[in-house]
């Protein structure tokens, strides 16, 4: 008898993400010890289940909304030294398979960021739906996956004088999200 | 097109600003020079200061970087790094950050100066420093070094240097985004 029991890799229909209730961030090492973060606030998330238990997701992050705790660093982020929010507004990601266990989750997809697009695994829980309140039914979705931002030619750096680098490469993401059913 | 000719040297002899001149000769068709004279007047960088209205001097050079569809910036090197006058304007350029005309604007720096390096090391730190800014930094550069040595009349520059600015040049042009779309 198996003890993981496979299931609809996402509930049967189409949800989309409440953006009040939703949130996306990014972290990194930051002067080699600590974590630094950041969020991008406008962004959307549809999620697909079919009847045949197959799902998909697909998310789209207008990068012009990306905030820090500091008006400085949230415009160099917005710059060309980083994310070059004028000629390159979105970040989209399109799964192209999901699987999962109970309420763990994994999406295999890809990420397009600055103009350039990479296979992008991320690993989670699913769990609903539920019916909340106005008899609407909703899911929860928490998503991680790590980038190595010099991939998507996000390269700026400055060295420390001890040794090291300001910004580390390696970028985790964080998805909190709610999603309710159309 | 207009690209902000901006030189770091107030020196009414400066080799940076003869610099700007002989680019201006160099610049391809439909882009023109407009040389930003105002750098002297603008005060010392004072958030106090920074507010609305600006000072006259600061609206000014904002006024111009705003109006600019690119800029060129010629900068001396002074104990390795940027002319002070410049950085200043600079820093009063970035602010506020969200409406700076410096975010996304296109810049190529270029150099001058009577020593070896035509000023490199004062270029890395501007380009370092309009990055930081906000600013669409071009990759092409232009050292000019021997600058005392290097003008064959007037303004003029000899070919090899000419090669090189037009490179520079045409990078910076390359990057103004149309303004306007084909209908």
């Amino acid at each position: 008898m198996s003890t993981t029991e496979l299931t609809a890799a996402v509930p049967t229909g189409t949800w989309t993400s409440d953006p009040v209730h939703s949130t996306f961030g990014f972290s990194v090492k930051h002067m080699v010890v600590a974590t630094f973060r950041g969020s991008v606030t406008d962004f959307d998330v549809t999620m697909t289940g079919a009847e045949d238990g197959t799902g998909s997701i697909e998310a789209t992050g207008r990068l012009a909304s990306v905030v820090t705790a500091d008006e400085n660093l949230t415009g160099h982020i917005q710059s060309p030294d980083f994310f070059d929010t004028q000629r390159f507004p979105e970040a989209r990601y399109v799964s192209h398979e999901i699987t999962r266990a109970g309420e763990d989750i994994v999406v295999n997809g890809e990420l397009s960021l600055k103009g350039v697009t990479h296979p992008l695994e991320l690993r989670g829980t699913l769990v609903g739906p539920v019916v909340g309140l106005g008899e609407v039914e909703k899911i929860g979705v928490e998503l991680e996956g790590v980038i190595d931002r010099t991939e998507y030619g996000l390269s700026w750096n400055a060295p420390l004088p001890t040794g090291g680098f300001a910004v580390g490469n390696d970028v985790k993401l964080t998805a909190h999200l709610e999603l309710g059913k159309v | 097109m207009i690209v902000l000719g901006i030189s770091g040297s107030l020196r009414s002899d400066s080799h940076n600003t003869r610099l700007l001149r002989a680019a201006a000769r160099e610049l391809p068709e439909g882009a023109e020079l407009r040389l930003f004279d105002g750098l002297r007047e603008v005060p010392p960088y004072d958030e106090d200061d920074d507010r609305d209205p600006a000072p006259a001097a600061v609206a000014r050079l904002r006024g111009a970087i705003a109006e600019a569809d690119a800029l060129l910036i010629a900068t001396p090197e002074y104990n390795s790094s940027i002319p002070g006058q410049l950085k200043n304007a600079l820093d009063w350029a970035s602010r506020p950050r969200a409406t700076s005309p410096l975010r996304f604007m296109p810049v190529a720096v270029i150099g001058a100066s009577t020593g070896a390096f035509g000023a490199v090391w004062a270029q890395a730190e501007l380009r370092k420093v309009l990055g930081a800014s906000g600013a669409r930094v071009v990759q092409g550069d232009l050292a000019l070094g021997h600058a005392h040595d290097r003008w064959a009349e007037g303004d003029s520059l000899d070919d090899e240097i000419r090669l090189q600015l037009r490179e520079v040049l045409e990078q910076l042009v390359s990057e103004v985004q149309p303004t306007t779309v084909a209908a």
